[in-house]
Formats: C-alpha cells, sequence, structure tokens
C-alpha cells in the first residue's frame, strides 16, 4: 500500500516539473472519472456491505467444510461468485479452513471464483463495460473457476 | 447532480440504504449496525486507494501517447501484447473494482479489446502480491496448479471473446466520450 502512494507521489512530482499545465490537466481528468464512475462504486459498496453480513467467516467455514465434497464445492463456488474479500482476509481463512480438513478443490473453487467473478462488483463492471460483455466474461470466468477447481482436485487426488 | 440523474437506480437505494442504516442506530437493529460498520470499514479501504489510482490514470492519460499504446496492445500488436497485460495485471493492486478503470484507460489509449480482457481477467488471478500470500497459506503446489491452469484458459477465452465483440462492432461504453487528447 506504501508503495502506491510512493510511486504516486513520485510520478505526480516528475509531471509537476515537466509540465505544470499537464499535470493539472491529468488531475482533472482523474476527478472528472473519479466522479463520474464514484455512484457505481457506492452501489457496489452497499451490496458488498449486505453480502459480508450474511456471509460472515464462521458461516462461510461451515459451508465450505461439509462432509460431501460436490455440496461443499457447489458451495464454495456459490459463495465465491457472490461475494469479494480482501485477498488478506480470504486467504488466512483458507488457510484455516485447510488446517480443519476442507478440500483443496473445494478451495480452489471459493478462492478463483472470489477474484474472477463479482456479482457484487457487477453494477460497476456493467459501466465499464457494457451489460453484454460484462456478463459474458463473469460467465466465462465462472466457468475457467470450475475446470480449475477440477484440475486441484485431480491433481490432489481428492476426485476419482 | 447530473450524475444522480444518470443513475437513478443508485441514487434511489442510497437514500433507501441510509435511511435503513439510520434507523437501525436510532432503534439499535443489530444487523443494520452491522451493515453500516461493513460499509465504513469498505468505503476507508476504497478511499485510500482509489485517489491514487485516478491520479496514475490521469497521468497516463496525459503522458503516454496512444500511438505507444497502440502499438504494443492494440490491433496488429502480436502475441507479446497478452505477456505485457499479464504483467501489468501482476503489478496491480486491488481487486476487479482497480483494475476496472485501468482497462477501461487502456482501452481508450486503444488498446484492442482481448488484450484489456486478459489484463482484468490476470489482474484477479495473478496478481502477484496476493500470489505470494496465497502461497503462504496454501502452499506452492496449489498456486502452481491453480496459474497453470487458468492462465491459458483465461488467454483462451479471452482472445475468443474479444474476437467475436469485435466482430460485433461493440465499443465500451464512454469510449467515444472519454477521449484521451481533448
Amino acid at each position: 500500500m506504501l508503495i502506491l502512494y510512493i510511486i504516486t507521489a513520485l510520478l505526480t512530482g516528475l509531471s509537476l516539473l515537466a509540465s505544470p499545465r499537464k499535470t493539472g490537466r491529468a488531475l482533472r481528468i482523474a476527478l472528472r472519472r473519479f466522479l463520474k464512475i464514484a455512484p457505481a462504486f457506492l452501489g457496489m459498496l452497499m451490496l458488498v456491505a449486505v453480502a459480508l453480513y450474511l456471509f460472515p467467516d464462521h458461516v462461510l467455514g461451515q459451508m465450505l467444510a461439509r462432509e460431501n465434497k460436490w455440496i461443499a464445492a457447489g458451495s464454495a463456488i456459490g459463495v465465491g461468485s457472490v461475494s469479494i474479500m480482501p485477498g488478506f482476509i480470504a486467504f488466512p481463512l483458507c488457510g484455516i479452513l485447510l488446517n480443519q480438513g476442507a478440500l483443496y478443490m473445494v478451495l480452489s473453487a471459493f478462492s478463483t471464483t472470489l477474484m474472477m467473478v463479482g456479482v457484487v462488483t457487477f453494477p460497476l463492471e456493467r459501466m465499464y463495460l457494457g451489460t453484454r460483455l460484462a456478463l459474458c466474461r463473469n460467465g466465462v470466468s465462472f466457468i475457467i473457476a470450475i475446470v480449475v477447481a477440477i484440475a486441484t482436485g485431480l491433481f490432489f487426488g481428492e476426485l476419482p | 447532480m447530473k450524475s444522480l440523474k444518470q443513475h437513478p437506480w443508485t441514487a434511489g437505494a442510497s437514500v433507501l440504504f441510509s435511511l435503513f442504516i439510520l434507523g437501525s442506530l436510532c432503534t439499535g437493529f443489530a444487523p443494520g449496525k452491522a451493515i453500516g460498520q461493513n460499509f465504513l470499514l469498505f468505503l476507508g479501504q476504497m478511499l485510500r486507494v482509489l485517489p491514487c489510482i485516478f491520479i496514475l490514470i490521469g497521468l497516463f492519460d496525459v503522458w503516454v501517447k496512444t500511438e505507444s499504446v497502440e502499438k504494443h496492445l492494440g490491433h496488429g500488436s502480436g502475441l507479446l501484447s497478452y505477456g505485457w497485460a499479464v504483467l501489468l495485471a501482476g503489478t496491480t493492486v486491488g481487486g476487479l473494482h482497480v483494475a476496472l478503470p485501468v482497462a477501461h484507460a487502456l482501452y481508450i489509449k486503444r488498446a484492442r479489446l482481448s488484450v484489456v480482457l486478459v489484463f482484468l481477467s490476470a489482474a484477479g488471478a495473478c496478481r502477484i502480491p496476493m500470489t505470494l500470500f496465497e502461497a503462504s497459506f496454501l502452499g506452492w503446489r496449489f498456486t502452481c496448479i491453480r496459474f497453470a491452469v487458468s492462465l491459458p484458459l483465461i488467454l483462451l477465452s479471452s482472445a475468443t471473446i474479444g474476437w467475436w465483440f469485435d466482430r460485433l462492432h461493440y465499443r465500451l461504453p464512454d469510449a467515444g466520450e472519454m477521449t484521451p487528447d481533448k
């Protein structure tokens, strides 16, 4: 995170030295684009807030550590698609679940859909990509996540 | 205000949402308070990252020539362009919500659609800091197999979707309006 601030400050400084006029334009562009997309971000935040309430960590844990591996994998894909979660929460959670006996296949399904499929980010994605392309990208990512999960299961010998 | 009119759904939902949170605070309704807390937590996280990202996008817009993006990532650039997209995605921070404005900025500078899609998906699956984190919790074998399977699929599917939407003459929304050299 700190690196991001340093890089931004450094580049802005360099830009200022090179041309204050252009830098001013860059900042205006930044502000304009930010304001334009801010409502969609708000929409996403509201959805995230509700989704996180509905699926707190311990509920997630129960769903992913089911005995039946198909149900566990299915719910992993479902929950992973709906919710988004920062990596620093998701992976420690996955680590704990692994120790509790969750399958690699299930964790793979969960983390891949978490990162690549976003129902709650959809309002935002729609603004940038358009509805059709956003739907298409999420659909394909969903299928990729299933394939990755199956491959992981085969590799770790969890699938027959 | 103009943007509020353009987003009647978001505006309506925001009003309902804030009424719900305020109401929950007054009456002590626990789920509402928890949701409000989640909202503030994420809002804080966004506000720590997004200003930097948008400033970087602004600088990118002003300083990087359309021709150079087009040459390396646009139509007519070779397979190497996908490599650049994956590398670029590997260094991004945050999630999809951060990658989206960046992807859009690339598209405006005439990167081709399939490259933009590779960037977006790779930003989800292959971010370097996140990968290190993942490997430390789930082991290198897990991470390797995930990469080995997902990366080729991402490349293949993005190329296909890009080709298909190009044939439909699909344009991203606002792509015309936000021309870089205005």
